[in-house]
């Protein structure tokens, strides 16, 4: 771990700005991914910037009916909220499928949000990876890649994204609201937070300028259906998903459906949606269109068509 | 003691203390952070500074420049040693493949090629990432599967008690398997694995003048320290080793490792105490594991089910010097059959050093083997259990008049088949269903011998009347504390509360030490003998006939005469030292250990993720001296092998050379959420031939077998019959139910 | 085949890794590869309450709280098993709440109030919960045990304040400390011994006892 100076900002203009005017600093709120990536020098920072005190941790109801998530909420806090078990149980289902315990009380919205991947290749130094060293090659491309994305990837980068929170959240189309270094908001829908590899170096990754910070998660009024998050994984707890599938599912049949574990973003097409009431194979059909699996992980998608139909079953299941 | 008849009736027998279930008298110790593992010894030698290891970069090749300026410059750095700092390896320890350090060469990802001291531990492991190193990499062989097929017959011995020659042929296998009415020719593979105990190599090593001294984690004293002398050319009597408590190893600590080596090498450099852990992610690569196998089972039978031809062929690779996984070896001795073929052949490869993990061989080896005897029991239509009974042995099948010392697997495939409610299951695969789960059974036999090995210890009873027990021993979390203190209560008619057990000083008497499920019966029956020597000095000194004294209840009593054994030590404290000598007593008599593992498991018919519901062990092994911590034992194991059967792997980049998965998130062992409740069921055989405990192994017996328990619970679950572990969902993904 | 040091070298050899098999001379460099002068390592006072006791340190930023208990305040209790947030051995109780301590840095932890293993109980004066795993023998090698009995603790406690898990047919619904409830909440420490079956035991008795 390099050596960094560290500071608690005490407003989120001021962290923005900190983060802004000092070269190579970083915010740091739980730390559960940044202080692994900082043991590996994978993520190097000179100088942190300690969010706890921003009073970013409460979880309020907006004006329009829907709940705004404070970046600094835990995942298990977010997760226990009575209102979010209620109206959103999707969020809570994908939340309490993810990591620990002990993770899930520490880790953030905004944290969770801004994982970076967990492939192997990333995490050697030794090894070539375009998102840690561009230019370096993708080691997972030719090599190990059982875990890795089946679309959306590229030749340049095949990483799958880790979060489960972040897949329910699509589903639930939120929207990240941010504060930049100059002190201006802005709002980022949830489907364009993430950004695909691409075909160019550096391989995409987040939408956030330098120095932006992440304040809030926004969720739209309730959508009512019912909630299912189905991890599939090779342990059954404490692990990522090799593929996961987050649906809201109406009465009729229709509703909406994300993936986790197949690309390098939560995984939606709203297109493929209307193809529910069909049934599981039919929405995969039209979401993984293009799809361009490796050998090792062709095996996600049958799964993940096999893992909504274990979904729809059960809507149909609890609406009969 | 000459151990060279078997066991009469003796002390032990009583069993008013040896054979209760017993509390671990290290338990309050472990349960509240206060028993001290190597590296938190922070009051054994002042001034500690903090070593970090800097493994290869590459897998294969050498090292052509190494800059260190930078790193020997930054903050609190106090030294630099780098492998380049030895003109050539240094010699290889006991059971060492590769050399630990020194020299330019590279032989496998992740060696050992530096290590950096520091004030701080951030210090020291920030530092080590600007040592600047070039390579000319070399080609490898990485591919098991590749090599395979040029791969040359090999003998070998792993552990000890799993020795098995290149080949070996009884009758004539390919004639009877031509003619056999039913049989079976199957491929199994079995990947790499990894120890992955809980805690890392771990050593302190601190200097004075000549000698040395290590506290570190270490399954193996004598063994390690007479290795250490060798790697670092000391003279063994200037080098002590201390580890009294050890993090878990599962054969990984059985030999000296790199922490220990760069320790040593470090504080010389630095001229002060040097402690190293060794971070996770280098564990993988720098150190041993489980070698992948490819295995081939020819079972012949008749219609009634006996076997009339077993063959049994494992391929496996390592680096040059390496041996085989010797995958073969109960298929020499499980099941009779007058015709019979085992081979191995080993290919020469360039991953990481293959060596020992608990149940070198069986464990592999029965992964096959007992999926083989499902597959033939489903061909004959017959009960797996009942196609195991059928093919039982008390004589060793390559040697028809060497008896098995005791062999109770017949009793262990009953009674697990009635405790478990194996009436119910159904012989047809795929067919019982609750809800969206398939559900199924399956069993398998467990094999791994009782190795018997010398093993001394040193008793002495204090003024007072306390009574404390010296030997080199480790306890590994096996309960060694306990049934040493045990033995020792036992013998000297005390409570347990009067004994106090140190373990693992090199300064003590050199012990079996832990590994091949060894320990247990070896130590306390070394134990045993001190204990003798110590009952006759102190008959002799109260004057006491030492053939007819008794010692019980805290006194000892000889004709009509009884006084407390406190008073034996009044005019100062005696000391009894002796050791166990066990002679030829496994070469007449064959000595293992059996089981019966039955399992219940539900795969979820869309997703094909499997969950184990149920799990029972039945073992025979012989006396158990502390049925609390055996049973521990044996479910530990059971859960290594669920890990084994349904998770674990070792994923290996063929163009790079390593293990790519090379952390506890990559490579993944069971969790609490995969484990229910687990049953384990002792039979109570003692065996007189093994020791005066008249006790046998069990730490490894729990894991032998239960791969394929689970294995063939999946098939019957599934009706997919998937040969290829660990079973993860992909395998069997696309031969589910259709889906509606 | 060889590749020289100097300029644009780093794209080549990788392409020349990834090929493998021919021989060829290459260069590994640290992550990041970008020489920068060793700044002196920043520190930071900070006061952290540990196990009742108010401790008063000057650290390197780069400390981690499971470092700073392990090696400046000599309370070893708390357990280094992965350092990457992988295995739970650190697990301490931080504002009443189960963390990883490796993954988190002493300064994130100024004025807060941490209970370790130490803080639990003593060998003569267990916590009910030590208790419960030396009669249930939920533990052999001990070194993932300070993290699995803390996090034991915890688990209960989150059960009682209705924390949510995966495990739950009805997530809106109160937990209760079932089998499989206890077993999902404690599958982020990991226990290679495989003492889970005995664990789960020993919490079934604290938890009964409770009740």
């Amino acid at each position: 771990m390099k050596s960094f100076t560290y500071e608690r900002a005490k407003t989120p203009r001021d962290a923005a700005a900190a983060v802004a005017r000092t070269p190579g600093a970083k915010f740091l709120a739980g730390g559960t991914n940044l202080l692994d990536l900082m043991k590996l020098e994978i993520e190097t920072p000179t100088h942190l910037v300690d969010v706890q005190d921003l009073k970013l941790d409460r979880i309020e109801p907006t004006r329009d009916g829907g709940l705004r998530i404070g970046a600094f909420v835990t995942n298990t806090h977010l997760a226990a909220d009575e209102r979010v078990r209620r109206d959103y149980g999707v969020l809570t289902r994908a939340i309490v499928a993810g990591a620990s315990g002990q993770l899930r009380n520490k880790a953030t919205t905004a944290g969770n949000l801004l994982q970076r991947t967990r492939c192997p290749y990333f995490y050697d130094p030794n090894m070539p990876c375009n998102k840690r060293k561009p230019g370096s090659g993708c080691g997972a491309f030719g090599g190990f890649n059982r875990n890795h994305s089946v679309i959306g990837g590229s030749s340049l980068c095949i990483c799958a994204f880790p979060s489960d929170m972040a897949v329910a959240m699509r589903v639930l189309d939120a929207t990240v609201e941010t504060v930049r270094a100059d002190g201006s908001a802005r709002s980022i829908p949830i489907a364009d937070f993430h950004r695909l590899p691409g075909s160019q170096l550096p391989v995409g990754e987040f939408a956030l300028e330098p120095g932006e910070l992440i304040v809030a998660v926004t969720l739209p009024k309730p959508i009512g259906g019912r909630h299912f998050y189905q991890k599939v994984r090779d342990r059954s707890s404490y692990a990522f998903a090799l593929v996961s599938v987050a649906a809201v599912i109406q009465r009729d049949g229709t509703g909406r459906v994300a993936f986790g574990g197949v690309a390098p973003k939560p995984w939606r097409v709203e297109a493929a949606e209307a193809a529910l009431p069909q049934g599981a194979a039919a929405v995969t059909a039209a979401a993984f269109a293009g799809a361009a699996p490796r050998p090792d992980n062709a095996f996600k998608l049958p799964l993940a068509t096999r893992a909504l139909a274990s979904v729809i079953a059960q809507a149909k299941a609890e609406a009969a | 003691m000459k151990f060279d008849t078997p066991a009469g009736q003796n002390p032990i027998d009583q069993l008013k203390v040896v054979g209760r279930p017993t509390s671990r008298v290290d338990g309050p110790r472990k349960t509240t952070g206060t028993a001290p593992y190597a590296y938190e010894r922070h009051n054994v030698a002042p001034n500690q500074a903090y070593g970090y290891i800097l493994g290869a970069g590459v897998a294969k090749g050498r090292i052509v420049r190494m800059d260190i300026s930078e790193a020997k410059a930054a903050p609190g750095v106090v030294a630099v040693v780098t492998t380049l700092d030895f003109p050539a390896p240094l010699p290889l320890g006991l059971a060492n493949i590769a050399h630990l350090f020194g020299g330019a060469e590279v032989a496998h990802y992740h060696q050992a090629i530096a290590v950096v001291v520091a004030e701080t531990f951030e210090q020291a492991r920030a530092a080590s990432t600007l040592i600047h190193t070039e390579y000319a990499r070399a080609p490898g062989k990485f591919d098991l599967a590749k090599e395979a097929p040029d791969a040359p017959l090999a003998g070998g011995s792993r552990g000890g008690g799993s020795g098995t020659p290149p080949i070996d042929r009884i009758g004539d296998f390919a004639g009877a398997f031509a003619v056999a009415p039913v049989k079976i020719d199957r491929t199994y593979t079995t990947p790499g694995e990894s120890h992955a105990m809980m805690e890392p190599f771990a050593t302190i090593a601190a200097w004075e003048g000549d000698k040395l001294t290590l506290w570190t984690s270490n399954q193996m004293i004598a063994w390690s320290k007479s290795s250490l002398a060798k790697i670092l050319s000391v003279r063994p009597e200037n080098i002590r080793l201390d580890s009294p408590f050890i993090g878990g190893g599962f054969g990984g600590k059985l030999f000296v490792r790199a922490d220990a080596v760069c320790a040593a090498l470090a504080a010389k450099t630095a001229r002060r105490p040097v402690k190293i852990a060794m971070q996770r992610p280098l564990m993988i690569n720098n150190a041993t594991h489980r070698p992948a196998t490819i295995q081939r089972v020819q079972l012949g039978a008749n219609q009634d089910g006996r076997l009339t031809a077993i063959a049994h062929a494992s391929t496996s690779g390592n680096l040059p010097d390496g041996e085989p996984e010797t995958a073969v070896s109960q298929t020499k001795l499980f099941y009779a059959a007058p015709n019979r073929e085992t081979y191995m052949k080993l290919a020469r490869m360039d991953l990481p050093e293959g060596n020992a993990m608990r149940a070198p061989g069986e464990a592999p080896g029965l992964m096959a083997l007992e999926m083989a005897m499902d597959e033939l029991a489903e061909a004959l239509n017959m009960d797996p259990v009942e196609l195991r009974v059928v093919n039982d042995t008390q004589f060793d099948p390559e040697k028809p008049n060497r008896p098995f010392s005791e062999r109770h697997f017949v009793e262990c495939l009953r009674t697990g088949a009635e405790k478990f409610g194996w009436s119910r299951r159904n012989p047809k695969p795929g067919l019982v269903r609750d809800g969206k789960w398939l559900v199924g059974m399956g069993m398998a036999g467990g094999f791994r011998n009782n190795i018997l090995t010398k093993s001394a210890a040193r008793i002495r009873l204090e003024k007072g009347g306390r009574l404390t027990v010296e030997t080199d021993m480790t306890d590994i979390g096996t309960g060694t504390y306990t049934i040493l203190a045990q033995t020792a209560a036992e013998m000297m008619g005390v409570g347990l509360d009067a004994v106090t057990v140190v373990l693992g000083d090199s300064d003590f008497p050199a012990s079996a030490g832990s590994g091949g499920q060894w320990g247990a019966n070896n130590s306390t029956a070394g134990l045993y003998a001190a204990c003798l020597k110590l009952r006759e000095a102190i008959a002799q000194r109260l004057g006491f006939n030492p053939t007819d004294t008794i010692f019980s209840d805290g006194k000892v009593t000889a004709g009509g005469h009884s006084v407390p054994l406190a008073d034996a030590a009044r005019g100062g404290a005696l000391v009894g030292e002796d050791g166990f000598d066990p002679t030829d007593m496994s070469k007449r008599w064959q000595q293992s250990t059996f089981a019966a593992h039955f399992v219940e498991v539900a795969v979820d018919s869309y997703t094909g993720e499997t969950r184990i519901r149920r799990m029972l062990a039945v073992c025979d092994a012989g006396r158990i001296l502390n049925p609390k911590a055996a049973r521990s034992q044996v479910i530990g194991a059971m859960t290594m092998g669920a890990g084994a059967a349904l998770m674990e792997e070792l994923a290996v980049d063929t163009r790079f050379g390593l293990f790519i998965n090379h952390d506890l998130a990559g490579y993944e062992v069971p969790v609490h959420a995969d484990i229910p409740h687990q049953d384990v069921i002792f039979l109570d055989h003692p065996d007189d031939k093994s020791s005066p405990m008249k006790a046998k192994g069990v730490g490894e017996l729990g894991l032998c077998g239960v791969g394929a328990a689970i294995a063939n619970a999946i098939y019957n679950a599934t009706g997919v019959r998937v040969r290829d572990y660990p079973i993860t969902l992909d395998k069997h993904l696309d031969k589910l139910p259709a889906i509606a | 085949m060889s590749v020289n040091e100097s300029g644009d070298f780093k794209l080549t050899r990788r392409a020349v890794l990834a090929a493998g098999g021919a021989s060829a001379a290459v260069t590994v460099m640290p992550a990041e590869a970008e020489p920068v002068p060793a700044p002196k390592p920043a520190t930071l006072p900070l006061s952290v309450t540990v196990n009742g006791k108010r401790r008063d340190l000057t650290l390197d930023t780069r400390t981690t709280l499971l470092d700073t208990l392990r090696e400046h305040l000599g309370l070893t209790g708390t357990k280094k098993g992965c350092d990457h947030g992988q295995c739970g051995a650190c697990t301490v109780i931080v504002n009443g709440t189960r963390i990883n301590s490796c993954l988190s840095l002493a300064a994130q932890h100024h004025g807060d109030e941490v209970t370790t293993i130490e803080g639990l109980g003593t060998p003569d004066n267990l916590h009910p919960m030590q208790a419960a795993f030396i009669k249930h023998d939920g533990y052999q090698c001990g070194y993932c045990t300070p993290g699995q009995i803390c996090s034991a603790v915890s688990v209960l406690r989150e059960i009682k304040a209705g924390v949510p898990s995966h495990v739950q047919a009805d997530i809106t619904a109160a937990p209760t400390a079932t089998n499989i409830e206890m077993r999902e909440r404690m599958s982020g420490n990991i226990c290679r011994c495989g003492a889970y079956s005995n664990i789960a035991e020993a919490m079934a008795e604290v938890a009964e006892a409770r009740a």
